[in-house]
Protein backbone atom coordinates (compact mmCIF):
# COMPACT_ATOMS: atom_id res chain seq x y z
CA UNK A 1 0.00 0.00 0.00
CA UNK A 2 2.00 3.03 -1.02
CA UNK A 3 -0.47 5.51 0.39
CA UNK A 4 -0.02 3.99 3.62
CA UNK A 5 0.41 7.04 5.96
CA UNK A 6 4.01 6.97 8.06
CA UNK A 7 4.55 8.74 11.46
CA UNK A 8 7.41 10.23 12.60
CA UNK A 9 8.62 8.12 16.17
CA UNK A 10 11.33 9.13 18.21
CA UNK A 11 13.22 6.59 20.62
CA UNK A 12 16.01 6.62 22.87
CA UNK A 13 17.36 3.10 22.39
CA UNK A 14 20.48 1.93 24.28
CA UNK A 15 21.08 5.16 25.37
CA UNK A 16 21.24 6.81 21.59
CA UNK A 17 18.22 9.42 19.84
CA UNK A 18 16.64 8.06 16.80
CA UNK A 19 14.57 9.31 14.37
CA UNK A 20 12.13 6.77 12.39
CA UNK A 21 9.12 7.32 10.07
CA UNK A 22 6.74 4.66 10.24
CA UNK A 23 3.56 3.19 9.15
CA UNK A 24 1.11 2.73 12.31
CA UNK A 25 1.41 -1.23 11.41
CA UNK A 26 5.12 -1.18 12.52
CA UNK A 27 5.90 -3.38 15.05
CA UNK A 28 8.20 -2.30 17.72
CA UNK A 29 10.29 -5.63 17.41
CA UNK A 30 10.90 -4.94 13.60
CA UNK A 31 11.31 -1.16 14.47
CA UNK A 32 13.93 -2.48 16.32
CA UNK A 33 15.35 -4.64 13.90
CA UNK A 34 14.88 -3.83 10.26
CA UNK A 35 14.94 0.44 10.76
CA UNK A 36 17.43 0.67 13.62
CA UNK A 37 19.54 -2.76 12.34
CA UNK A 38 19.84 -3.55 16.00
CA UNK A 39 19.47 -7.52 15.33
CA UNK A 40 20.35 -8.74 19.07
CA UNK A 41 16.70 -8.67 19.25
CA UNK A 42 15.38 -11.88 18.51
CA UNK A 43 11.62 -12.71 16.91
CA UNK A 44 10.41 -16.20 17.64
CA UNK A 45 6.24 -16.50 17.13
CA UNK A 46 5.53 -12.82 16.77
CA UNK A 47 1.95 -13.28 19.37
CA UNK A 48 3.64 -12.89 22.60
CA UNK A 49 4.45 -16.73 23.55
CA UNK A 50 7.93 -16.97 23.37
CA UNK A 51 9.55 -13.86 24.95
CA UNK A 52 12.39 -13.82 22.83
CA UNK A 53 11.41 -10.38 21.78
CA UNK A 54 11.64 -9.04 25.43
CA UNK A 55 13.33 -5.26 25.84
CA UNK A 56 13.19 -2.55 28.53
CA UNK A 57 10.35 0.25 27.71
CA UNK A 58 11.43 3.23 30.23
CA UNK A 59 13.03 0.00 32.48
CA UNK A 60 10.43 -2.71 32.03
CA UNK A 61 10.33 -5.12 30.80
CA UNK A 62 7.58 -5.77 27.52
CA UNK A 63 7.28 -7.99 24.67
CA UNK A 64 8.20 -5.94 21.79
CA UNK A 65 6.36 -7.97 19.09
CA UNK A 66 3.13 -6.81 21.32
CA UNK A 67 4.25 -3.30 20.91
CA UNK A 68 3.64 -0.71 17.98
CA UNK A 69 6.92 1.20 17.49
CA UNK A 70 4.33 4.53 17.30
CA UNK A 71 2.64 3.99 20.22
CA UNK A 72 5.87 3.93 22.40
CA UNK A 73 6.84 7.09 20.78
CA UNK A 74 9.14 9.21 22.70
CA UNK A 75 10.33 5.94 24.91
CA UNK A 76 13.59 4.73 26.62
CA UNK A 77 14.58 1.23 24.70
CA UNK A 78 17.02 -0.96 26.01
CA UNK A 79 18.42 -4.24 23.84
CA UNK A 80 20.44 -6.51 24.57
CA UNK A 81 22.89 -4.40 23.26
CA UNK A 82 22.30 -2.26 25.71
CA UNK A 83 23.10 -4.21 28.65
CA UNK A 84 26.83 -4.30 28.06
CA UNK A 85 28.87 -1.75 29.67
CA UNK A 86 30.37 1.01 27.87
CA UNK A 87 33.81 -0.42 28.31
CA UNK A 88 32.78 -4.03 27.17
CA UNK A 89 32.35 -5.94 30.34
CA UNK A 90 29.42 -8.15 30.17
CA UNK A 91 26.78 -7.39 32.54
CA UNK A 92 26.08 -9.62 35.48
CA UNK A 93 23.55 -10.76 33.71
CA UNK A 94 25.76 -11.39 30.45
CA UNK A 95 28.71 -12.72 32.47
CA UNK A 96 25.92 -15.55 34.60
CA UNK A 97 24.80 -17.03 31.27
CA UNK A 98 28.71 -17.32 30.43
CA UNK A 99 29.55 -18.64 33.64
CA UNK A 100 26.77 -21.39 34.35
CA UNK A 101 26.47 -22.39 30.19
CA UNK A 102 22.58 -20.63 30.70
CA UNK A 103 22.58 -20.95 26.50
CA UNK A 104 23.28 -22.66 23.72
CA UNK A 105 21.69 -21.89 19.99
CA UNK A 106 21.77 -18.33 21.76
CA UNK A 107 18.16 -17.71 19.69
CA UNK A 108 16.21 -17.41 23.39
CA UNK A 109 18.78 -15.26 25.51
CA UNK A 110 18.50 -12.06 24.18
CA UNK A 111 15.25 -11.42 25.57
CA UNK A 112 15.97 -13.98 29.07
CA UNK A 113 18.88 -11.59 29.69
CA UNK A 114 16.42 -8.64 29.19
CA UNK A 115 13.75 -10.34 31.53
CA UNK A 116 16.21 -10.88 34.39
CA UNK A 117 17.87 -8.17 34.05
CA UNK A 118 14.63 -6.37 35.32
CA UNK A 119 13.20 -8.78 37.42
CA UNK A 120 16.44 -8.32 39.26
CA UNK A 121 16.40 -4.55 39.91
CA UNK A 122 12.81 -5.39 41.86
CA UNK A 123 13.96 -8.90 43.48
CA UNK A 124 17.67 -8.71 43.89
CA UNK A 125 18.09 -11.82 45.74
CA UNK A 126 15.58 -14.47 44.58
CA UNK A 127 14.94 -17.79 45.60
CA UNK A 128 15.14 -20.40 43.69
CA UNK A 129 11.30 -20.73 43.29
CA UNK A 130 11.23 -17.32 42.50
CA UNK A 131 14.24 -17.09 39.62
CA UNK A 132 12.03 -20.36 38.12
CA UNK A 133 8.66 -17.50 38.32
CA UNK A 134 10.73 -14.60 36.77
CA UNK A 135 11.76 -16.74 33.59
CA UNK A 136 8.03 -18.27 33.03
CA UNK A 137 6.78 -16.89 30.32
CA UNK A 138 10.51 -17.15 28.08
CA UNK A 139 10.81 -20.32 26.12
CA UNK A 140 13.94 -22.18 25.19
CA UNK A 141 14.23 -24.90 23.28
CA UNK A 142 17.54 -26.14 24.04
CA UNK A 143 18.89 -25.72 27.65
CA UNK A 144 16.62 -27.35 29.34
CA UNK A 145 16.12 -23.94 31.87
CA UNK A 146 18.49 -25.58 34.72
CA UNK A 147 21.29 -23.77 34.22
CA UNK A 148 19.40 -20.61 33.34
CA UNK A 149 17.70 -21.14 36.94
CA UNK A 150 21.61 -21.18 37.91
CA UNK A 151 22.12 -17.80 35.61
CA UNK A 152 19.20 -16.13 37.43
CA UNK A 153 21.39 -17.35 40.64
CA UNK A 154 24.32 -16.45 39.96
CA UNK A 155 23.42 -13.36 38.19
CA UNK A 156 21.99 -11.83 41.84
CA UNK A 157 25.62 -13.10 43.38
CA UNK A 158 27.69 -11.15 40.58
CA UNK A 159 25.21 -7.92 41.04
CA UNK A 160 26.45 -8.38 44.90
CA UNK A 161 30.26 -8.68 44.84
CA UNK A 162 30.55 -5.92 42.05
CA UNK A 163 28.44 -3.45 44.56
CA UNK A 164 30.56 -4.81 47.34
CA UNK A 165 33.31 -2.16 48.27
CA UNK B 1 2.61 -12.24 10.46
CA UNK B 2 2.24 -8.62 10.35
CA UNK B 3 -0.77 -6.27 10.71
CA UNK B 4 -2.81 -5.26 7.66
CA UNK B 5 -2.48 -1.43 7.41
CA UNK B 6 -4.75 0.79 9.37
CA UNK B 7 -5.03 4.28 10.46
CA UNK B 8 -3.71 5.94 13.58
CA UNK B 9 -4.76 8.50 16.49
CA UNK B 10 -3.22 8.68 19.69
CA UNK B 11 -5.84 11.24 21.41
CA UNK B 12 -5.09 13.34 24.72
CA UNK B 13 -7.75 13.43 26.40
CA UNK B 14 -11.29 11.23 27.12
CA UNK B 15 -12.89 13.64 24.86
CA UNK B 16 -10.83 13.63 21.79
CA UNK B 17 -10.68 9.99 22.46
CA UNK B 18 -14.61 9.48 22.29
CA UNK B 19 -14.73 12.06 18.98
CA UNK B 20 -12.17 10.15 17.42
CA UNK B 21 -14.41 7.19 18.27
CA UNK B 22 -17.90 8.41 16.86
CA UNK B 23 -16.09 9.68 13.56
CA UNK B 24 -14.90 6.15 12.63
CA UNK B 25 -17.25 4.15 14.36
CA UNK B 26 -17.12 0.80 13.66
CA UNK B 27 -14.57 0.81 11.46
CA UNK B 28 -12.13 1.76 14.46
CA UNK B 29 -10.91 -0.42 17.24
CA UNK B 30 -9.40 1.01 20.74
CA UNK B 31 -5.72 0.15 21.34
CA UNK B 32 -5.00 -0.51 25.27
CA UNK B 33 -1.91 -2.72 26.39
CA UNK B 34 -2.83 -4.16 22.95
CA UNK B 35 -1.04 -7.96 24.61
CA UNK B 36 -4.51 -9.34 22.97
CA UNK B 37 -5.16 -7.06 20.25
CA UNK B 38 -1.87 -7.28 18.39
CA UNK B 39 -1.50 -10.90 18.41
CA UNK B 40 -4.94 -10.91 16.68
CA UNK B 41 -3.98 -8.21 14.30
CA UNK B 42 -0.63 -9.78 13.67
CA UNK B 43 -2.53 -12.92 12.79
CA UNK B 44 -4.58 -11.35 10.36
CA UNK B 45 -8.00 -11.96 12.45
CA UNK B 46 -8.93 -8.82 12.49
CA UNK B 47 -8.39 -6.03 10.10
CA UNK B 48 -9.75 -2.91 11.88
CA UNK B 49 -9.13 0.42 9.53
CA UNK B 50 -7.93 2.52 12.44
CA UNK B 51 -6.76 2.19 15.79
CA UNK B 52 -7.66 4.97 18.61
CA UNK B 53 -4.42 4.67 21.25
CA UNK B 54 -5.39 4.78 24.63
CA UNK B 55 -1.98 5.03 26.29
CA UNK B 56 -1.93 8.85 26.11
CA UNK B 57 -5.00 9.10 28.61
CA UNK B 58 -2.83 9.36 32.05
CA UNK B 59 -6.45 10.61 33.64
CA UNK B 60 -7.21 6.87 33.39
CA UNK B 61 -4.42 5.46 35.24
CA UNK B 62 -5.90 5.02 38.00
CA UNK B 63 -7.09 2.55 40.74
CA UNK B 64 -9.18 4.45 43.03
CA UNK B 65 -11.13 3.28 46.59
CA UNK B 66 -14.01 4.33 48.75
CA UNK B 67 -15.64 2.80 51.31
CA UNK B 68 -17.89 0.41 49.03
CA UNK B 69 -15.87 0.27 45.90
CA UNK B 70 -12.47 -0.64 44.06
CA UNK B 71 -12.44 1.61 40.91
CA UNK B 72 -9.98 1.01 38.00
CA UNK B 73 -9.39 2.93 35.06
CA UNK B 74 -8.91 1.59 31.88
CA UNK B 75 -5.13 2.69 31.67
CA UNK B 76 -4.55 1.03 34.90
CA UNK B 77 -1.85 -1.87 34.11
CA UNK B 78 -2.57 -5.45 35.32
CA UNK B 79 1.44 -5.10 37.53
CA UNK B 80 -0.29 -1.37 38.92
CA UNK B 81 -3.55 -2.60 40.13
CA UNK B 82 -1.75 -5.99 41.15
CA UNK B 83 1.07 -4.03 43.00
CA UNK B 84 -1.77 -1.82 45.32
CA UNK B 85 -1.45 -2.58 48.45
CA UNK B 86 -4.68 -0.93 49.78
CA UNK B 87 -7.05 -2.17 46.99
CA UNK B 88 -5.83 -5.56 47.23
CA UNK B 89 -6.76 -5.07 51.49
CA UNK B 90 -10.02 -4.23 50.37
CA UNK B 91 -10.73 -6.87 47.97
CA UNK B 92 -8.15 -9.70 48.23
CA UNK B 93 -9.65 -11.16 45.28
CA UNK B 94 -7.86 -8.75 42.81
CA UNK B 95 -5.05 -9.52 43.94
CA UNK B 96 -5.40 -13.14 44.04
CA UNK B 97 -6.46 -13.38 40.46
CA UNK B 98 -4.43 -11.35 38.86
CA UNK B 99 -1.20 -12.73 39.79
CA UNK B 100 -2.85 -15.81 37.92
CA UNK B 101 -3.13 -13.26 34.72
CA UNK B 102 -0.57 -14.32 32.07
CA UNK B 103 3.11 -13.45 32.60
CA UNK B 104 4.70 -10.34 34.51
CA UNK B 105 6.37 -9.03 31.00
CA UNK B 106 2.05 -9.22 29.79
CA UNK B 107 1.05 -7.38 33.12
CA UNK B 108 3.74 -4.68 32.16
CA UNK B 109 1.32 -3.42 29.39
CA UNK B 110 -1.85 -5.19 29.40
CA UNK B 111 -4.72 -3.48 31.05
CA UNK B 112 -7.73 -4.18 33.83
CA UNK B 113 -10.22 -2.89 31.53
CA UNK B 114 -8.82 -4.11 28.27
CA UNK B 115 -9.23 -7.60 29.70
CA UNK B 116 -12.84 -7.64 30.78
CA UNK B 117 -13.56 -5.68 27.62
CA UNK B 118 -11.97 -8.30 25.42
CA UNK B 119 -14.15 -10.78 27.41
CA UNK B 120 -12.21 -13.82 26.92
CA UNK B 121 -13.89 -16.95 28.49
CA UNK B 122 -10.38 -17.68 30.03
CA UNK B 123 -9.43 -14.49 31.22
CA UNK B 124 -9.69 -14.14 35.41
CA UNK B 125 -10.45 -10.62 35.76
CA UNK B 126 -13.81 -11.27 33.80
CA UNK B 127 -14.93 -13.70 36.15
CA UNK B 128 -13.75 -11.75 39.35
CA UNK B 129 -15.90 -9.01 37.97
CA UNK B 130 -19.14 -11.66 37.42
CA UNK B 131 -18.40 -13.08 41.10
CA UNK B 132 -18.36 -9.93 42.64
CA UNK B 133 -20.97 -8.18 41.08
CA UNK B 134 -18.93 -5.19 39.76
CA UNK B 135 -19.73 -3.02 36.51
CA UNK B 136 -18.02 -1.21 33.83
CA UNK B 137 -18.65 2.28 33.40
CA UNK B 138 -18.79 2.99 29.37
CA UNK B 139 -19.03 6.14 27.43
CA UNK B 140 -19.50 7.33 23.79
CA UNK B 141 -19.71 10.64 22.74
CA UNK B 142 -23.28 11.29 23.72
CA UNK B 143 -23.63 9.52 27.47
CA UNK B 144 -22.02 7.37 29.93
CA UNK B 145 -23.61 4.24 31.35
CA UNK B 146 -22.83 1.96 33.80
CA UNK B 147 -23.40 -2.03 32.63
CA UNK B 148 -23.90 -4.36 35.22
CA UNK B 149 -21.46 -7.37 34.97
CA UNK B 150 -24.35 -10.17 34.20
CA UNK B 151 -25.11 -7.54 31.33
CA UNK B 152 -21.99 -6.98 30.19
CA UNK B 153 -20.62 -10.11 28.76
CA UNK B 154 -22.69 -10.97 25.50
CA UNK B 155 -20.34 -14.09 24.39
CA UNK B 156 -17.00 -15.24 24.00
CA UNK B 157 -14.50 -12.57 23.20
CA UNK B 158 -18.10 -10.07 22.58
CA UNK B 159 -18.98 -7.27 25.46
CA UNK B 160 -21.32 -4.48 25.62
CA UNK B 161 -19.30 -2.46 24.71
CA UNK B 162 -20.07 -0.86 21.47
CA UNK B 163 -18.67 0.45 18.25
CA UNK B 164 -17.88 4.07 19.11
CA UNK B 165 -17.77 3.28 23.33
CA UNK B 166 -14.89 3.60 25.18
CA UNK B 167 -15.12 1.48 29.15
CA UNK B 168 -13.60 4.15 31.22
CA UNK B 169 -13.08 1.78 34.33
CA UNK B 170 -14.18 -1.03 36.09
CA UNK B 171 -15.73 -1.14 39.46
CA UNK B 172 -15.28 -3.81 42.33
CA UNK B 173 -17.25 -3.81 45.77
CA UNK B 174 -14.78 -4.36 48.36
CA UNK B 175 -15.15 -6.97 50.92
CA UNK B 176 -17.89 -7.05 53.82
CA UNK B 177 -16.57 -8.04 57.37
CA UNK B 178 -17.06 -11.65 57.08
CA UNK B 179 -15.85 -12.74 53.90
CA UNK B 180 -13.33 -14.27 52.20
CA UNK B 181 -11.99 -14.97 48.67
CA UNK B 182 -9.97 -17.62 46.47
CA UNK B 183 -8.80 -17.96 43.03
CA UNK B 184 -7.45 -21.35 42.09
CA UNK B 185 -7.01 -22.58 38.11
CA UNK B 186 -5.01 -25.62 36.65
CA UNK B 187 -3.20 -24.02 33.27
CA UNK B 188 -0.41 -26.21 31.68
CA UNK B 189 2.53 -23.68 32.79
CA UNK B 190 2.66 -20.78 34.76
CA UNK B 191 0.98 -17.88 33.26
CA UNK B 192 -0.86 -19.75 30.54
CA UNK B 193 -4.45 -19.55 30.16
CA UNK B 194 -5.99 -21.85 32.86
CA UNK B 195 -7.65 -24.92 31.58
CA UNK B 196 -9.91 -24.64 34.29
CA UNK B 197 -10.17 -21.65 37.31
CA UNK B 198 -12.50 -21.00 39.87
CA UNK B 199 -13.18 -18.03 42.01
CA UNK B 200 -14.85 -18.33 45.25
CA UNK B 201 -16.95 -15.88 47.66
CA UNK B 202 -18.03 -17.08 51.17
CA UNK B 203 -19.50 -15.16 53.95
CA UNK B 204 -20.09 -15.92 57.03
CA UNK B 205 -23.28 -14.92 59.51
CA UNK B 206 -22.74 -13.39 62.58
CA UNK B 207 -22.41 -16.49 64.70
CA UNK B 208 -19.89 -17.76 62.45
CA UNK B 209 -21.64 -20.26 60.02
CA UNK B 210 -21.60 -20.30 56.12
CA UNK B 211 -24.48 -17.84 54.73
CA UNK B 212 -23.62 -17.72 51.52
CA UNK B 213 -20.90 -19.07 49.47
CA UNK B 214 -20.82 -18.37 45.46
CA UNK B 215 -17.88 -19.72 42.61
CA UNK B 216 -17.14 -18.68 39.54
CA UNK B 217 -15.51 -20.42 36.47
CA UNK B 218 -13.25 -19.88 34.05
CA UNK B 219 -12.91 -21.93 30.25
CA UNK B 220 -16.08 -23.96 30.80
CA UNK B 221 -18.59 -21.27 28.96
CA UNK B 222 -18.85 -18.83 26.80
CA UNK B 223 -19.48 -16.07 29.19
CA UNK B 224 -18.57 -15.66 33.19
CA UNK B 225 -20.43 -18.54 35.11
CA UNK B 226 -21.24 -18.34 38.54
CA UNK B 227 -22.76 -20.80 40.93
CA UNK B 228 -24.75 -19.95 44.12
CA UNK B 229 -23.59 -23.10 46.15
CA UNK B 230 -24.84 -22.02 49.17
CA UNK B 231 -27.24 -24.82 49.75
CA UNK B 232 -24.34 -27.19 50.42
CA UNK B 233 -23.36 -25.41 53.39
CA UNK B 234 -19.61 -26.26 54.38
CA UNK B 235 -19.85 -29.77 53.11
CA UNK B 236 -17.26 -28.65 50.15
CA UNK B 237 -17.32 -32.12 48.53
CA UNK B 238 -21.28 -31.58 48.05
CA UNK B 239 -20.40 -28.24 46.98
CA UNK B 240 -18.14 -29.91 44.56
CA UNK B 241 -20.08 -32.05 42.96
CA UNK B 242 -23.19 -29.43 42.40
CA UNK B 243 -20.52 -27.89 40.16
CA UNK B 244 -19.70 -30.84 38.58
CA UNK B 245 -22.96 -31.65 38.00
CA UNK B 246 -23.81 -28.11 36.55
CA UNK B 247 -21.05 -27.12 34.29
CA UNK B 248 -21.20 -28.01 30.73
CA UNK B 249 -17.70 -27.23 29.52
CA UNK B 250 -16.85 -27.78 25.83
CA UNK B 251 -13.27 -29.86 24.27
CA UNK B 252 -10.20 -28.06 22.77
CA UNK B 253 -6.80 -29.02 21.87
CA UNK B 254 -6.26 -28.64 25.98
CA UNK B 255 -8.66 -30.67 27.37
CA UNK B 256 -11.47 -32.69 26.86
CA UNK B 257 -14.63 -31.88 28.73
CA UNK B 258 -14.32 -34.07 31.16
CA UNK B 259 -11.66 -33.12 32.50
CA UNK B 260 -12.71 -30.06 32.46
CA UNK B 261 -15.58 -30.66 34.63
CA UNK B 262 -13.45 -32.92 37.14
CA UNK B 263 -11.02 -29.69 37.27
CA UNK B 264 -14.39 -27.90 37.80
CA UNK B 265 -15.42 -29.94 41.00
CA UNK B 266 -11.70 -30.31 42.49
CA UNK B 267 -11.30 -26.34 41.86
CA UNK B 268 -14.53 -25.54 43.19
CA UNK B 269 -13.89 -27.47 46.92
CA UNK B 270 -10.51 -25.89 46.89
CA UNK B 271 -11.37 -22.35 46.68
CA UNK B 272 -14.10 -22.77 48.81
CA UNK B 273 -12.15 -24.10 51.40
CA UNK B 274 -9.55 -21.46 50.87
CA UNK B 275 -12.17 -18.60 50.74
CA UNK B 276 -13.95 -20.06 53.90
CA UNK B 277 -10.69 -19.77 55.99
CA UNK B 278 -9.99 -16.51 54.54
CA UNK B 279 -13.45 -15.78 56.30
CA UNK B 280 -13.18 -17.25 59.48
CA UNK B 281 -9.75 -15.52 59.66
CA UNK B 282 -11.21 -11.89 58.66
CA UNK B 283 -14.27 -12.36 60.95
CA UNK B 284 -11.95 -13.23 63.90
CA UNK B 285 -9.91 -9.91 63.20
CA UNK B 286 -12.99 -8.05 63.01
C1 LIG C 1 1.09 -14.99 26.09
C2 LIG C 1 -0.12 -14.33 26.70
C3 LIG C 1 -0.75 -14.93 27.79
C4 LIG C 1 -1.86 -14.35 28.37
N1 LIG C 1 -2.44 -14.99 29.42
C5 LIG C 1 -3.55 -14.45 29.98
C6 LIG C 1 -4.20 -15.10 31.08
O1 LIG C 1 -3.76 -16.14 31.57
N2 LIG C 1 -5.31 -14.51 31.58
C7 LIG C 1 -5.83 -13.35 31.07
O2 LIG C 1 -6.84 -12.86 31.57
N3 LIG C 1 -5.23 -12.71 30.05
C8 LIG C 1 -4.11 -13.23 29.49
N4 LIG C 1 -3.52 -12.56 28.44
C9 LIG C 1 -4.15 -11.31 27.91
C10 LIG C 1 -3.75 -10.10 28.72
O3 LIG C 1 -4.32 -10.16 30.02
C11 LIG C 1 -4.25 -8.82 28.06
O4 LIG C 1 -3.63 -7.76 28.72
C12 LIG C 1 -5.73 -8.52 28.13
O5 LIG C 1 -6.50 -9.58 27.65
C13 LIG C 1 -6.14 -7.34 27.26
O6 LIG C 1 -5.74 -6.14 27.82
P1 LIG C 1 -5.01 -5.07 26.91
O7 LIG C 1 -4.96 -3.83 27.71
O8 LIG C 1 -3.74 -5.61 26.42
O9 LIG C 1 -6.09 -4.86 25.76
P2 LIG C 1 -5.91 -4.75 24.17
O10 LIG C 1 -5.20 -5.93 23.64
O11 LIG C 1 -5.40 -3.42 23.82
O12 LIG C 1 -7.45 -4.81 23.76
C14 LIG C 1 -8.21 -6.00 23.80
C15 LIG C 1 -9.61 -5.72 23.23
O13 LIG C 1 -10.36 -4.89 24.10
C16 LIG C 1 -10.65 -3.63 23.49
N5 LIG C 1 -10.42 -2.62 24.53
C17 LIG C 1 -9.38 -2.57 25.41
N6 LIG C 1 -9.52 -1.56 26.27
C18 LIG C 1 -10.68 -0.93 25.93
C19 LIG C 1 -11.38 0.19 26.46
N7 LIG C 1 -10.93 0.86 27.53
N8 LIG C 1 -12.56 0.55 25.88
C20 LIG C 1 -13.03 -0.13 24.82
N9 LIG C 1 -12.41 -1.18 24.27
C21 LIG C 1 -11.26 -1.60 24.83
C22 LIG C 1 -9.75 -3.53 22.29
O14 LIG C 1 -10.34 -2.76 21.28
C23 LIG C 1 -9.58 -4.97 21.90
O15 LIG C 1 -10.67 -5.40 21.15
C24 LIG C 1 -2.38 -13.12 27.85
C25 LIG C 1 -1.75 -12.50 26.78
C26 LIG C 1 -0.63 -13.09 26.18
C27 LIG C 1 0.02 -12.41 25.02
S1 LIG D 1 8.49 -12.93 19.37
FE1 LIG D 1 7.57 -11.66 20.84
S2 LIG D 1 6.96 -13.07 22.33
FE2 LIG D 1 7.66 -14.38 20.75
S1 LIG E 1 19.51 -21.61 23.85
FE1 LIG E 1 18.54 -22.32 22.06
S2 LIG E 1 16.48 -21.68 22.37
FE2 LIG E 1 17.40 -21.22 24.25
Amino acid sequence: MADEEHFDVQLVVNGAAHNVRVPARRLLSDCIRHDLRLTGTHVGCEHGVCGACTVLVDGVAMRSCLLLAVSVDGSRITTVEGLTERDGTLSPVQQAFEDCHGLQCGFCTPGFLTTITAGLRTNPDPTQDEARDLIGGNLCRCTGYQNIVKSVLRAAEIERERAAP
Amino acid sequence: MKPSPFGYSRPASVDEALSTLAAHGSNAKVLAGGQSLLPILSMRLAAPHHLVDINRLTELDYVRLDASTVRVGALARHARVLADTAARVAQPLLAQALRLVAHATIRNRGTTVGSIVHADPSGEMTAVLALLGGSVRVASKSAHRDVPADEFFLGALESAVAPGELALEASFPVLGPRSGTAFVEVSRRQGDYAVCGVGALVELDGDGALSSARTAYLSVSATPLVLDVSEAGEDFAAAAALAHEQVDPEADIHATADYRRHLAGVLTERALRAAHAGAVERSAHG
